[in-house]
């Protein structure tokens, strides 16, 4: 914190007044109804909510279909923080070096990133649909893809619509990372080291690993979260809900299902979850990382 | 490797890339300037049609949706308002309290610091039904307040605007105030015009982030006249054909002319904290 500061009785609290209330409001009061969902159980005459302690958690927890959405989220996590962490890398280091063009890579590069996530949605519902579909008849004219009745096939289908957007937001930090590393140390790094290869590996990925960190953490949100529009624009679940994310499901079972108490309790185990990943980086990974 | 080859190299991977990105794209709009039965027949297109001009006139005013009332002009004209109101409150809400959490020393700071930043934890996605529960209580269902405020409780903004208070030397405080600067002085006369960058990039992430809502818009709208492009993308012109591709890329374009001409801005912005 600042050396020097203001202190005052009245200034402090005018600046800060205006987003406490925005977040009390709108943020607090949800939060507390979440609770209050989760640990009450509608009576059967639907008078009323009485209290039913961990039974909403046990309902949602014990159900099938709450484990096959659980899965499928690591499994989308996993490649679409994969995928798109590396190609957005490879992109950056190629950005980066080459002498002619630069501004025009980078304009044709990052433009995707503004796009909506259920606009990418929607345009990837054409490329996979089994009437005018490029996608669907090239790939199904190799291995006969069918994304309506294979599990695989519908992963396929989003992992690709949703790591197409996010290749862009790995590529703008991946390049902005790469140019705050100092000219110095690279020029230094090429008189001991002859191979681009090698050099990359040993001296610029080691540096570039605060950007790396950051992008993870940003890509597990957005495969989380942000992916929901991706998901409820293709495959809505499709086939037979194996393509359900757990922020899906729970939007599904509280807004479709009307189950408030099941929706409230799996909302309150994604909390944990976030809260687990977040205390995760910054307990174990952050210590190993080499600043510049 | 030599230099020249690793060149060429670069180029062609960049080829690569930028085409991954823009062809899908482009197949889009060649298929927009098609006239439906040549889609429907043929499948979508490489090359451009002659119905630019036709399909692009009937999706922007060709009425639509339950009520056949609305056109997409009208819901462009919501995404905008959704999109400008969530940048302007969240920048400049943000950018009050940032200052307060780094500026001000007082016994409520850290408990204030905690009930902000913990936000961050929670995004809409997790609290939809009770946020929709909480607008519809106060009575703010299909209105503009109900679109825009609950998508500004965000701190995001607030901490990156905190991080770059906390790269301004603290000379220029103390210079400030021998001065003769108080902290309304300080804020408005040094504090605001030094974060212009910051102010600009949190606006266009922000209103980036409100265009491209789609959630929270699909299940606060009932009433057609609130609707916004994204959201509307699933739901109105079900029967259209062509004029889908159409809406498509009139949806993609305000936010993507944004980013494409703000990118310096944009940016430098977010790193300028590093």
């Amino acid at each position: 914190m600042k050396k020097v500061q203001f202190s005052s009785y009245f200034t402090q609290y005018f600046f800060v007044a205006p987003q406490l209330a925005i977040i009390l409001i709108f943020l607090y009061l949800p939060i507390y109804q979440t609770f209050t969902d989760a640990f009450t159980t509608q009576d059967a005459f639907g008078f009323g909510r009485y209290f039913s302690g961990f039974d909403n958690f046990i309902f949602a927890m014990s159900d099938a279909t709450y484990l096959r959405a659980f899965k499928f989220t690591i499994i989308f996590i996993c490649v679409i923080t994969f995928f798109s962490c590396s190609i957005g890398l490879l992109l950056a280091v190629q950005a980066n070096n080459v002498i002619h063009g630069k501004s025009a890579y980078k304009t044709l590069l990052i433009w995707p990133y503004a796009i909506a996530p259920a606009v990418v949605g929607v345009t990837a519902n054409y490329f996979f649909s089994e009437r005018l579909g490029i996608l669907y008849s090239f790939f199904h004219n190799l291995w006969g893809f069918n994304w309506y009745d294979n599990i695989y096939d519908a992963y396929i289908y989003v992992f690709i619509a949703a790591t197409w957007k996010q290749i862009s937001a790995n590529f703008i930090f991946f390049l902005a990372g790469l140019q705050t590393i100092q000219k110095s140390i690279i020029e230094a790094s090429m008189i001991d080291c002859k191979s681009n290869f090698r050099r990359f590996w040993t001296i610029t990925f080691p540096l570039l690993m605060p950007t790396t960190f950051f992008l993870i953490i940003i890509n597990i949100t957005y495969s989380f979260f942000d992916t929901l529009g991706i998901i409820d624009t293709t495959t809505i679940g499709a086939p037979s809900g194996e393509t359900k994310t757990l922020v899906f499901k729970a939007y599904i079972d509280g807004f479709r299902g009307l189950d408030i108490g099941s929706a409230g309790a799996q909302s309150i185990v994604m909390m944990l979850i976030v809260l687990v990943i977040t205390v995760f980086q910054f307990r174990f990974i952050e210590g190993r990382i080499h600043y510049n | 490797m030599s230099r020249t080859i690793s060149q060429y190299l670069a180029h062609i991977i960049l080829i690569v890339g930028v085409l991954l990105m823009v062809v899908p794209i482009w197949i889009i709009f060649a298929s927009s300037t098609h006239d439906n039965g040549t889609i429907l027949s043929q499948g979508m297109h490489w090359g451009l049609g002659d119905q630019l001009i036709e399909n692009y006139d009937r999706v922007l005013n060709k009425r639509g949706g339950f009520s056949q009332e609305i056109t997409a002009s009208s819901m462009f004209i919501n995404s905008f308002i959704m999109a400008f109101g969530i940048a302007t409150l969240t920048v400049l809400t943000s950018l009050m309290s940032a200052y307060t959490i780094v500026y001000f020393r007082f016994k409520l700071a850290v408990p204030i610091f905690w009930i902000i930043f913990l936000t961050l934890l929670v995004p809409l996605e997790l609290r939809i039904m009770p946020s929709y529960q909480v607008v519809s209580n106060l009575g703010l269902v299909n209105t503009y307040t109900g679109l825009i405020l609950p998508l500004s409780a965000s701190a995001i903004a607030t901490f990156f605007f905190r991080q770059f208070y906390r790269s301004v030397p603290d000379e220029l405080l103390e210079a400030a105030k021998l001065d003769g600067a108080n902290s309304w002085k300080f804020f408005i006369d040094f504090l605001v015009p030094l974060s212009k960058t910051m102010i600009a990039a949190m606006f266009i992430f922000m209103f980036v982030y409100g265009y491209n809502q789609y959630l929270w818009p699909l299940i606060m709208t009932t009433d057609e006249k609130y609707w916004t492009v994204v959201m509307g993308m699933k739901i109105i012109f079900m029967s259209w054909g062509v004029e889908r591709f159409a809406y498509i890329i009139l949806s993609m374009i305000p936010p993507v002319l944004v980013v494409i001409f703000l990118q310096r801005w944009f940016i430098q912005g977010l790193f300028q904290t590093k």
